[in-house]
């Protein structure tokens, strides 16, 4: 009984592996174009990016604004610094970095009702 | 008694001595600029002391808070954010009139976040007085709680802000003492601005560094809070009121 418990429960694995490997996906649908902008190396793996950014983000959100501790790794400064358009120098628009992939996801993001989705560096800012 | 126990009580005579001999010295240096890994200590408390006698009639504080921390209007001062004022004194019976700059004083004691029902509007370890506007609902209870009116409502969208100073529509929002600049070792940019271009009236430091000037004007000459009936200990002192 045991036996068999287990070899169901090891083809449902296999199953669920296999239907979340995005290759599989992507020949089905259409998947969202990202544009990265810069570097070959985020500040993680990219599939952990994609799937825990936001956990980053929250984390180092409350250390900076409680704690004061300022640290470049994860902060929202940082990712716009790195991932902001070198055409309009935003994250946001139809193409933008964050943009393209949250209207894709369906998933709204507050981040930029206050932040800057700006480069401050060389990029000159355009309106939003 | 073992020489090594011997060695080791003689250690601690020696550090006895040391201790006692301590006060001439600071053993562990207060660091000025935290480095980004350092968060935010107890041991500092940053405050502001104005000297209003040299208060020149001048604006030049206001417009750098404004300008440093992208605070924008839309022409309509009933409702548009403020993070420092200009209040203007005047003795009815004498006509001596007085200018200063008013802000969020910074309470030890803050009833802004006594009433705060988020525990969005709290006190940091170093005594600077914030809005977490990532959990501020806007229900306004701090503006109406904080007794020198330092906090203003965002009532409209806001675009252009500042890459250190988030500001978005439906936020509670007031002096940071600029703690972005603190964070880097730098001053507030009003003080800045009024050592620069204004009457030198600003300074700023840690109320809790004798070697700081702050520490020494506010033990040596006399000062007041404004409303200090009401206990707050705050952390913006002016002379000369």
């Amino acid at each position: 009984m045991l036996r068999i418990a287990t070899g169901i429960m090891a083809a449902v694995l296999a199953a669920a592996g296999f239907a979340d490997s995005g290759e599989r996906r992507a020949g089905r649908v259409a998947m969202p174009v990202v544009k990265i902008e810069q570097g070959e190396a985020c500040v993680a793996a990219t599939e952990e990016m994609r799937r825990d950014h936001m956990k980053m983000l929250l984390h180092q959100r409350d250390r900076t604004m409680r704690q004061g501790l300022r640290e470049t790794r994860f902060s929202l400064k940082n990712c716009v610094e790195c991932h902001a358009s070198r055409e309009t120098g935003s994250v946001l628009g139809k193409d933008g970095f964050c943009s393209s992939c949250h209207a894709y996801a369906s998933v709204r993001m507050d981040c930029f009702e206050c932040h800057t989705p700006l480069r401050q560096g060389r990029t000159a800012g355009a309106p939003r | 008694m073992s020489p090594d126990r011997r060695r080791f009580l003689g250690w601690g005579a020696a550090a006895a001595a040391g201790a006692a001999l301590a006060p001439a010295f600071r053993l562990i240096e207060l660091a000025q600029a935290r480095s980004p890994e350092e968060a935010a200590s107890a041991l500092q408390r940053w405050g502001l002391l104005i000297d209003i006698t040299k208060c020149a009639d001048c604006d030049v504080c206001v417009t750098a808070c404004h300008e440093e921390n992208g605070v924008t209007g839309h022409g309509r001062p009933e409702t548009d954010a403020q993070w420092i004022r200009q209040v203007r004194l005047r003795d009815k019976r004498t006509g001596y009139a007085q200018t200063l700059p008013l802000m969020c004083q910074h309470c030890e004691h803050p009833p802004c976040v006594d009433v705060c029902p988020t525990g969005a509007s709290f006190r940091r370890a170093d005594g600077i007085v914030l809005v977490d506007k990532h959990t501020c609902i806007g229900c306004r209870y701090c503006v109406m709680a904080c007794p020198y009116g330092a906090r203003s409502f965002i009532h409209e969208a806001v675009s252009g802000q500042k890459a250190d100073v988030p500001r978005g529509k439906g936020m509670v929002e007031s002096c940071t003492l600029c703690v972005h600049r603190v964070d880097r070792g730098e001053t507030p940019a009003c003080v800045e601005a009024c050592n620069r271009d204004g009457g030198k009236a600003m300074v700023f430091g840690d109320l809790n560094d004798p070697s700081a000037e702050i520490y020494r004007r506010l033990r040596s000459e006399p000062s007041t809070q404004v409303r200090a009936d009401l206990a707050l200990n705050t952390g913006v002192r002016y002379q000369g009121l």
